[in-house]
């Protein structure tokens, strides 16, 4: 049977890492080759790592420090931030990278999706939505993390990644992110019955029963998280641990 | 041990690289085919689409030297996910496409079996025995792997198939035949069991 995968989530500035909330007032809270390092030996499902001003600065992802951080890395590697071309998409698994996710650059130019699965594959294509609810109660992405709107409500643009080719949804709750106060559940379900592809439910995990509440109520098929594991006692395995405990399958790390 | 990463463009090959060495390969990643000869171990790897896979390996000239290995040097080769796909006659995404032919089948995309079962299947899934095999020494069965693809091997002889999955309608997670084996998951990525795997192919 199929695990959900916990994830936790590295996002990364200037090489430091750094914890927001609500897409804003960065803090560095540490550097992101010790924590790939204790995530390998964690036996974590899985780990993105996304640059998260790339785009703002306009400049392609830093291919060196993803080789660099990724020839560590024995888990799986999704890495984010600044994508904008084919090319760039190529030395990004060149450097690595299992899975590339991409966001504002789809909204630019959305066939970047489909070229990426044409020669790539769908399965190492993930469209990273981040959402926020509007004033009409209309779920609105956000591009450029989080600074410009779209029009586009997020079911509808999940859909239409999905369409375009996308293996993967990486839904983020701009507000819920950060605030550790549990995952948007709503949003979640909203773009979990809108695809028929995965969906990584992402913004707000601040305990266990949230990731339960995600992965049972809300329908993903795995969770992304980084407060909870960089800021509380609380680990990955602990997670599944409760998980389990509940029913939702989990990765058997005790045969080996 | 010396051990040949083919790089035709399609890869993901710094974990494969320092998995091996992890495993006390010598390894060495090679763009071209004439480095073969020096090899005592050949992988395949690949992420990405059947078609240009092929379409690499053919304009870089690396299917003969490859058969050659495989078949008159008896060089063993793994083949790794799309390396495994790659492996078949033909292959079904993005139209009908000529394989390697190194063993007889056809790569086909996954069937859903219910909604629960999204496509891709991107994650950890268990590994059960179907014909015991080396490459599986100290792997109990049930021991979860990363998986993350949307096609999978069909074998023409059922003899071939060491391991199944249990998704859409049970695939085919690992293939063998004479000199050369493949699978569908990443082993590279899925410490411990996926070591040990790589382990045991620089065994047999």
């Amino acid at each position: 049977m199929l695990k959900v995968r916990i994830i936790p989530t590295l996002l990364w500035k200037d090489v430091g890492l750094v914890k927001g909330v609500g897409f804003d007032s960065w803090r560095r809270i540490g550097s992101v080759l010790p924590a790939i390092k204790v995530y390998n030996t964690r036996l974590v499902d899985e780990l993105i790592l996304v640059d998260i001003i790339a785009t703002e600065e306009g400049r392609p992802p830093d291919f060196k420090s993803v080789a660099d951080l990724s020839s560590e890395c024995f888990v799986p590697l999704t890495v984010g931030g600044g994508i904008r071309t084919i090319d760039e998409v190529k030395s990004l698994l060149r450097a690595g990278a299992d899975k590339v996710s991409i966001n504002s650059a789809a909204f630019k130019e959305p066939a970047i999706i489909t070229q990426i699965a044409k020669k790539f594959g769908s399965q190492c294509v993930v469209a990273s939505i981040d959402a926020k609810k509007g004033t009409d109660n209309m779920y609105e992405c956000f591009s450029h993390s989080g600074t410009k709107a779209t029009g586009k409500s997020a079911d509808q643009w999940a859909k239409e990644m999905e369409s375009m080719g996308a293996g993967e949804i990486l839904i983020t709750s701009i507000e819920k992110d950060g605030t550790m106060e549990g995952y948007d559940l709503d949003l979640i379900r909203l773009v979990t019955k809108a695809v028929n592809i995965p969906v990584i439910a992402s913004g707000g995990a601040g305990n266990y029963n949230d990731m339960y509440q995600a992965l049972d109520k809300g329908g993903a098929s795995a969770v992304a998280a980084a407060s909870i594991f960089h800021f509380t006692e609380q680990t990955p395995l602990e997670a599944k641990m409760h998980l389990a405990e509940k029913g939702i399958p989990i990765r058997n790390t005790t045969i080996v | 041990m010396s051990v040949c990463i083919i790089d035709y463009g399609m890869s993901n090959l710094g974990s494969i690289h320092r998995a091996l060495e992890e495993c006390g390969a010598e390894v060495f990643i090679s763009e071209d085919p004439k480095d073969l000869a020096t090899a005592e171990r050949i992988v395949l790897p690949g992420v990405g689409a059947f078609k240009d896979g092929m379409k690499n390996l053919r304009s870089r000239g690396w299917i003969e030297p490859l058969k050659q290995e495989v078949w008159e040097n008896k060089i063993p080769l793994l083949g790794i996910c799309l390396g495994m796909q790659l492996l078949a006659e033909k292959g079904y995404e993005g139209g009908e496409n000529e394989g390697l032919g190194l063993i007889k089948g056809s790569v086909k995309m996954l069937e859903p079996k219910d909604q629960e079962e999204r496509i891709p299947h991107i994650g950890w899934n268990e590994i059960y025995r179907v014909n015991d095999d080396p490459l599986f020494e100290h792997i109990p069965d049930g021991a979860d792997f990363y998986f993350v693809h949307s096609y999978h091997f069909i074998p023409a002889d059922k003899k071939c198939i060491l391991t199944r999955t249990p998704y859409c309608g049970n695939f085919v997670s690992s293939i063998h035949s004479g000199n050369v084996y493949g699978v569908q998951f990443h082993p590279e990525k899925s410490i411990p069991t996926g070591f040990q795997l790589l382990k045991n192919f620089l065994q047999v």
